[in-house]
């Protein structure tokens, strides 16, 4: 018999983090403690729980990180909403990895780095920029943008904060959309801040976040010089089967989580607009 | 009965386009054979004189089309539409129901002798066919391996039109050539075979019918009582929602959950049976819920007013006791 | 090549239902036809093809693919598969046969799919000539002889006599199993009867095809081509076209809670609905033109696009006759290709 990749491994959550008022991060293991599998920077996996559903997530963990894998999820339909209520112990299913990760290892290998994300959008980057830390001597100068709503819808925030902004050769610059009492940081949206930032070009910049934050934010690095085949980003469509067969998830002549999620924008100008 | 022709169409169409009575026609597009005509929208006469068909094969009732149409944003003036003699009971419907504006549209009642069944005639003919000639009584098919065929018409009528329950319009704002009668017809004979059979034996029946279908949901889609904005067959969260044809929900489920919300709104157009691509009778389920209302209430045919109130939907004082419709004797 | 009596067509599939099951089309009681389990006294339909697919028997309308029990925080995963019997499917059409290669390319690429692959190992196809196709047909716009189909065998069907030509070991099998009842032959007969096709097909309306118009690249071409509003501007959303498709192969993956365990099961799926690619946050595909441009694009474009060129439709004819509207790839076709009334 085949081995059936529909079929998923059992997981038990052993930490659940609150770390917005809508996005939890949840800590996966196997049964027996260890971690599920490997995967590499921007892949996902499918979660579910049996009788609600299953539902593709980015692994947000690192997969330098040899003990479990984290996944941030925001609350909005039906198995998202189902894994908010569950508590430590709880058992998930979970298959993967699926999907092409960001070219960690060759293309962005000795570059300058420049991560920019909206929200929840962090979620995916997190695996790539924490992979980048860890591996901090093969990669050139990194810069992080980060924006929310508010202070209290940033994600992350501690390890931003606390490890992220501490690593040299690291600038983590974060915004909220309003001022808020208690935030002494910058005030606006995340397509200005990059404008206002004025990156030089001579770096790969990964982006990820709501459509409007990606659509602007794309517009203000073309007009700093960025190309189009410097600039990475996910997609995201309703999958169900996860290995390109299902059909939910094409996109022209891609499935995007069997060639996505990651993207270069100039391969996304080969695809039909509807995604 | 006169035969309407396609030239009489156009130049109506002609007619209200040039006085800009309407500024779109909604008919039937040409296609590769003679019988696969295509609903099409034609907003200008060149364009319906080169395409435009009218003639056996022109079976799909537009009522529903209205809706659609009449939501365009952004296009101005009103549709015209061609409706048989059935339609209007749809069209009717419809608006009872206050599903499409009326001010957008001119409802030109064209007369109908039937429309034919392209199945029916594959299956006396065979595969192949060439070419079908209907602009007589005798309907000509010329197929690649028997010559041409003579057929009556009365013989591959739809099932619907076999069973022609109206050609009366009830409803228009022009009428082409002469209105004809509500007819009294057999429609009932079949629901009346089913209700002899025993409990056992229209089980079977039903099963053996239901066990086709394949849950394309052309049926409901087709359907001019089946307008609701979103289908509780589509919503994930019903606890309903099927897509698979899967164990038995089809053969007791889907198919009775639909006739029962179009009960005593169905007008018995027939589409369902005609769209069905299993040739699953549906419309009988529909009609056993006509045959109840109207022995039950006193005749009612859904669509024949606009405004009136379904029995089902009207409480009166001589309203049977449920328990007097539970304990019915099977007739 | 061997032969038997069409008299003994019967002592034939009764020798073949010996070993294993066997599945022939079989009319209705309307004169449809479908693929039913043979037994003693069913008898073969005459028709040109079944309703539905033969992709059925590979890629079922709904089945299920595994079992979880749930007990407080604690989920079991059960392996509900098992290993699959042997069948024969007997009077498959050329159009079907060659709709198993491109399901072949999705289900069997990797990672496989185990459950369409245990059923492929253990299928047997037996495939039968088109002595009267239909107007509806076009199988052979895509380079598909309706007078020799593929499959693991092949046979032809005249007058008198069922002729078989086993292609594949399976069917070398399969043949030697019914030795005793059929009779070595020349090809004499089948090739007159492959001749007289070919003679019909070329009579058939829907040969030519601006078939060098689609393909691989035509994405940017075609995609926001304005004929997509007319096209699609009756299409009622049903899902008939996908579901008689024997190449459609998008499905769904869905939960059942029997109440004492949770059954995962996957159905076909339709592009054409408007819930198939609704998520939380929204919808890619808005209006019915969208889902019906994907149907099309998928099949003419996007599929030759990941498949060196093969195109995702067979020329069955089946949506011809069965869309609501008469709408269909024929017409898209020769609507975008630009070939009115080819």
């Amino acid at each position: 018999m085949f081995n059936e990749t529909l079929i998923p491994k059992l997981g038990v959550i052993i930490d659940v983090r609150q770390d917005t008022p809508d996005i939890k991060t949840f800590r996966v293991v196997s049964p027996e403690g260890k971690k599920l599998f490997e995967h590499r920077p921007g892949q996902c996996a499918m979660l579910s729980i049996p009788g609600v559903g299953e539902a593709m997530f980015s692994i947000t963990s690192s997969p330098t990180n040899t003990e479990y894998m984290e996944f941030s999820i925001k609350k909005c339909g039906c198995v998202t909403t189902w894994l908010h209520q569950a508590e430590v112990g709880q058992n998930v299913t979970v298959r993967g990895p699926s999907g092409n990760p960001f070219p960690v290892d060759d293309v962005f290998a000795g570059k300058d780095l420049l991560f920019v994300a909206g929200g929840v959008g962090l979620a995916p980057l997190r695996s790539v920029i924490n992979y980048c830390r860890h591996y901090r001597d093969r990669y050139g100068k990194i810069d992080i943008v980060y924006g929310s709503r508010s202070k209290d819808d940033l994600l992350d925030y501690q390890e931003i904060i606390n490890e992220w902004a501490t690593d040299s050769g690291v600038n983590v610059h974060l915004t909220i959309d309003r001022e808020q009492e208690g935030w002494d940081g910058h005030v606006g949206f995340v397509p200005n801040y990059v404008k206002e930032l004025g990156f030089d070009t001579n770096k790969i910049a990964v982006l990820c976040g709501p459509p409007i934050m990606i659509k602007f934010t794309l517009e203000g690095l073309r007009s700093l010089g960025f190309e189009k085949t410097q600039v990475y980003t996910t997609l995201e469509l309703r999958m169900k089967c996860g290995v390109g067969k299902c059909g939910r998830c094409n996109v022209g002549s891609k499935y995007v989580c069997k060639d996505g999620p990651v993207f270069r924008f100039d391969e996304l100008d080969e695809l039909p607009n509807e995604y | 009965m006169q035969k309407i022709t396609r030239d009489a169409l156009i130049e109506k169409a002609q007619t209200l386009l040039d006085s800009g009575v309407v500024t779109r026609v909604l008919g039937w597009k040409k296609g590769d054979f003679d019988y696969d005509v295509t609903p099409a929208l034609f907003t200008d006469i060149e364009s319906m004189k080169k395409d435009f068909v009218f003639g056996d094969f022109c079976g799909a009732n537009f009522s529903k089309y209205l809706l659609k149409e009449t939501k365009k944003i952004g296009v101005e003036g009103k549709v015209l539409v061609f409706l048989k003699s059935c339609d209007t009971y749809s069209f009717n419907q419809l608006l009872t129901e206050h599903r499409f504006d009326r001010e957008k549209v001119y409802a030109v009642g064209i007369p109908c002798d039937g429309m034919v069944d392209v199945n029916k005639i594959k299956a006396i003919v065979g595969d192949g066919i060439v070419s079908i000639d209907d602009s007589a009584e005798v309907i000509k098919v010329e197929t690649l391996y028997d010559g041409v065929k003579e057929l009556n018409k009365a013989d591959i009528l739809l099932e619907r039109c076999a069973n022609c329950k109206s050609r009366k319009h009830v409803a228009y704002d022009e009428l082409m050539g002469e209105d004809g009668e509500v007819i009294d017809s057999n429609r009932f004979d079949e629901v009346e075979k089913l209700e002899k059979m025993s409990a056992d034996e229209r089980f079977a029946f039903w099963q053996n019918e239901l066990s086709r279908c394949i849950r394309c949901n052309a049926c409901r889609d087709v359907c001019p009582a089946c307008t609701c904005e979103k289908c509780v067959f589509n919503n994930p969260n019903s606890g309903v929602e099927n897509k698979a044809a899967a164990n038995s929900f089809e053969e007791q489920m889907f198919h009775i959950i639909r006739a029962f919300h179009v009960a005593g709104r169905c007008t018995d157009c027939g589409e369902c049976s005609r769209v069905c691509p299993q040739h699953i009778p549906l419309h009988l389920l529909n009609r056993k819920f006509i045959k109840d209302i109207n022995s039950f209430y006193g005749d009612y045919q859904a669509g024949e007013t606009v405004g009136s109130r379904a029995p089902l939907t009207n409480f009166t004082k001589e309203d049977l006791e449920p328990s007097e419709a539970v304990n019915r004797e099977d007739k | 090549m061997r032969k038997i009596s069409l008299s003994n067509l019967d002592g034939l599939f009764a020798k073949i239902a010996e070993k294993s099951k066997l599945y022939i089309p079989v009319d209705d009681n309307k004169g449809f036809a479908a693929f039913k389990l043979w037994a003693e006294g069913v008898k073969m339909s005459n028709a040109l093809n079944t309703v539905r697919s033969a992709k059925d028997f590979f890629f079922p309308q709904m089945e299920n693919l595994m079992e979880f029990k749930t007990e407080g925080k604690n989920i079991e995963i059960i392996d509900i598969r098992e290993e699959k019997e042997d069948f024969v499917v007997f009077g498959v059409r050329a159009c079907d046969v060659k709709s198993f290669e491109i399901l072949d390319r999705v289900f069997l690429s990797e990672p496989v799919d185990s459950y369409y692959a245990s059923r492929r190992e253990k299928g047997v196809i037996v495939s039968l000539a088109c002595g009267k196709p239909a107007e509806t047909c076009f199988c052979s716009a895509f380079g598909i002889d309706p007078a020799t189909p593929a499959g693991d065998i092949t046979a032809w069907k005249t007058e008198t006599d069922l002729y078989l030509k086993a292609n594949t070991e399976k069917g070398e099998k399969l043949l030697s199993q019914v030795e005793g009842l059929t009779e070595d032959c020349d090809d004499k007969a089948v090739e007159e009867q492959k001749k007289a096709i070919t003679e019909i097909v070329k009579k058939l309306p829907l040969q030519n095809l601006p078939l060098d118009k689609f393909g691989k690249g035509k994405t940017k071409e075609y995609f926001d081509s304005p004929e997509w509003d007319e096209l699609s501007s009756h299409c009622l959303g049903c899902g008939t076209c996908t579901f008689v498709c024997p190449t459609c192969q998008c499905y769904d993956v869905k939960d059942f809670n029997t109440g004492r365990e949770v059954k995962r099961f996957r159905c076909w799926d339709s592009c054409m609905y408007s819930d198939f690619t609704l998520m939380a946050h929204g919808n890619s595909r808005v209006s019915q033109k969208e889902r019906f441009r994907q149907r099309f694009m998928h099949k003419l474009v996007y599929y030759p696009d990941n498949n060196d060129g093969l195109f995702s439709c067979v020329g069955c004819g089946r949506c011809l006759s069965k869309c609501p509207i008469s709408m269909n790839i024929v017409k898209v076709m020769k609507t975008l290709g630009g070939k009115e009334n080819v």
